[in-house]
């Protein structure tokens, strides 16, 4: 089976610190890493190719420096690593970006799966996912949290929702975003670490992909980014303090003035 | 300090940092207070390779030495020194087969303790023959094709949980020293049980035991080296294996300054942080200033093994000594710092003091190291 998981760099924010003059993170002296949630996709991925056979194919598009992200990622385990990485890239929105990915897959022609995460953890969109499942014309399930079966034309998942998860059953091929609750990401192992080392990585540019280019890079993102801000906090609310059977009544007395409309 | 290490040095380095910060240190306080032994642990240290870095590729390791073992063993003492200690035991236990063995019983034990499939200890100690390694009563008696061992060897770390086992015993009374012989001995085989586990002060996650040997019958191709080499192979193997325990207590005192710089700037006492206040400032300062010499030598000494030195006993003691007496003094510190905070068992900082004091102890007390430091230096100044 031909796996194909789909990663994104994006700066470490565990230790992230914020400019009080500006509101926006300081980028400086932050490290880049793997997207936390594309680390349960790259598992999963794994996991699935030692249960099925077959390999993995890593793909991600950014600058050059997301070679390490790629490297990272054939040490845990994938078999391959392609980078897409052109001056006509930069500027993609989610659509731009789904659309390039979509292409470099169908590229590849053979693949049976592809995972990605369920969202980045830098631009929270989960747009990506779905939007290489839309460009590339085949079904999608979104928050997966379980594989129960997969085989060479089908799988059975669960999607994780608010109130519990769904059973689908989908033929393959198929798009996968995981969520955390899927695995424990595994440790790399040091002699994947050599290989993945030593590892040639293809490099794709838009010329290699079959693109148009009206789709790719900042002309062929329909975002527009009006304005970023930090939403002011929420002011305190109101707390009764009493006997429960007093402080109910306060509470639907104080929501039923709430409710009166005004004039 | 940048110790120049080579790329794979480096990779071995973060990866053992890694498995102690995600893995070990959220699990260190369970196994100090439980004393269950961190399968969990080893089994991630096992698929990350780590267990092979000081075996040669051949044997299913990655070819590194002692360097690479320092390296790997300090990264998981910064967060557990037991944890990190039922790692380390298992080398201790594979080198008399690395330094000594034939090519059939390296090919017979190495890929396993490589893999990390099987844990290896090393059983010297016996309760009558501690600092006097020379007074072991444990005897293996030759029988046709088979040695037959008789004894109980004391305090032995990873006993119970490993699956191979090297041990010295007296093939020949009337020979001293000379008539020890160094054995592999394979958990399982008829006559060697284990004794019960020791409730211990410190690195209470490794697990120490009675080897106890009844009759016990083993191949005469477990033998290692020749007859009477036993002591020798012990020596040897402490040589090699003691910039291992310096390692252990350089991650211990390291692990425990961590712990003290992050506390010292938390904590405010006359509205400061105590981190700025000039006497824990200078605590700060020689703590660090000592842990980076202790450091200095180890990795000085375990290149110098690696470099196939012939006379390395002087420097291996001298790092053992001055890494274990400078973590004891250091893990103290770190209590010192954290006031009545730190004599808590809620904080931290306690049980590196107690996992401290046994690299003081083991693999030849301090004073032995400088007994050894002591004969050494005679024995170079007759030579000028």
């Amino acid at each position: 089976m031909n796996i194909v998981v789909c990663i994104k760099q994006v700066p470490d924010t565990t230790n992230v610190r914020i400019d009080p003059n500006t509101n926006t993170l300081i980028r400086e002296g932050v490290e880049s890493v793997i997207n936390p949630f594309d680390m349960y996709a790259i598992e999963e991925a794994v996991r699935t190719k030692e249960k099925t056979g077959g390999k993995v194919i890593v793909i991600s598009m950014g600058p050059p420096q997301v070679e390490t992200a790629l490297r990272e990622a054939l040490s845990l385990g994938c078999d391959e690593a392609i980078l897409l990485s052109d001056r006509a890239f930069a500027g993609s929105d989610t659509w731009a970006t789904s659309y390039t990915l979509a292409m470099a897959i169908k590229k590849i022609k053979d693949f049976n799966v592809i995972f990605c995460g369920k969202q980045a953890s830098d631009g929270d969109t989960a747009q990506v996912g779905p939007g290489i499942s839309a460009h590339l014309d085949i079904p999608q399930v979104t928050y997966v949290k379980k594989i129960e079966k997969i085989d060479e034309k089908s799988a059975i998942v669960y999607r994780m929702t608010e109130e519990g998860y769904d059973v689908i059953e989908t033929p393959l091929p198929v798009v996968l975003t995981v969520v955390k609750e899927i695995n424990t990401p595994r440790i790399p192992s040091l002699k994947g670490k050599m290989t993945a080392k030593k590892a040639q990585i293809l490099a794709w540019k838009a010329q290699d992909l079959n693109v148009n280019d009206k789709f790719i890079g900042l002309n062929g993102s329909p975002t527009q980014v009006v304005k970023i801000f930090t939403p002011s906090p929420r002011s305190g609310g109101e707390i009764f303090q009493g006997e429960t059977d007093e402080v109910v009544v306060k509470l639907i007395d104080r929501i039923k003035d709430e409710l009166k409309p005004k004039f | 300090m940048d110790y120049l290490l080579t790329e794979q040095q480096i990779m071995i380095r973060d990866l053992a940092r890694q498995i102690a910060q995600e893995k070990i240190a959220p699990v260190a306080a369970h196994h100090d207070e439980t004393g269950e032994f961190p399968w969990g642990i080893m089994k991630i240290i096992a698929e990350s390779d780590l267990f092979g870095v000081f075996i040669e590729e051949k044997y299913g390791g990655t070819g590194g030495g002692v360097m690479d073992l320092v390296l790997a063993t300090e990264e998981f003492s910064k967060a557990c020194g037991g944890i990190a200690v039922c790692y380390a035991a298992t080398a201790l236990g594979a080198f008399p087969i690395i330094l000594y063995g034939s090519e059939e019983q390296k090919k017979k034990y190495l890929p396993d303790i490589a893999k990390g499939k099987k844990l290896a200890a090393f059983g010297l100690t016996e309760a009558g023959a501690g600092s006097d390694a020379g007074a072991i009563a444990t005897t293996a008696k030759k029988s046709g094709d088979h040695y037959i061992l008789n004894g109980t060897k004391q305090w032995i770390t990873n006993g119970g949980e490993a699956e191979v086992y090297t041990v010295v015993a007296i093939t020949d009374k009337t020979k001293g020293s000379r008539g020890a012989s160094a054995f592999i001995v394979e958990k399982g085989t008829p006559g060697f049980e284990f004794g019960k586990k020791e409730n211990k002060m410190g690195i209470r996650a490794s697990a120490t035991r009675e080897l106890v040997f009844n009759d016990c019958k083993i191949p005469k191709e477990n033998l290692i080296a020749k007859e009477g080499y036993g002591f020798i192979v012990a020596m040897k193997t402490f040589d090699q294996s003691r910039p291992g325990i310096g390692a252990q207590a350089v991650g211990i005192a390291q692990g425990a300054l961590d712990h003290a710089i992050k506390y010292a700037k938390e904590r405010v006492q006359f509205e400061k942080p105590i981190s700025s206040f000039q006497g824990v400032q200078f605590m700060l300062a020689d703590m660090s200033t000592q842990v980076e010499a202790a450091r200095a030598l180890v990795y000085a000494t375990a290149r110098m093994v690696d470099a196939g030195i012939k006379d390395i006993s002087r420097a291996s003691a001298q790092a053992k000594l001055f890494a274990s007496d400078m973590c004891m003094k250091v893990t103290t510190d770190a209590v010192q710092i954290f006031g009545g905070y730190g004599y808590m068992k809620e904080y931290p900082v306690e049980k590196y003091m107690r996992d401290a004091k046994i690299t003081q102890i083991y693999e030849g007390t301090n004073q032995i190291q400088r007994g050894v430091i002591a004969s050494n230096l005679i024995k170079e100044s007759l030579k000028k």
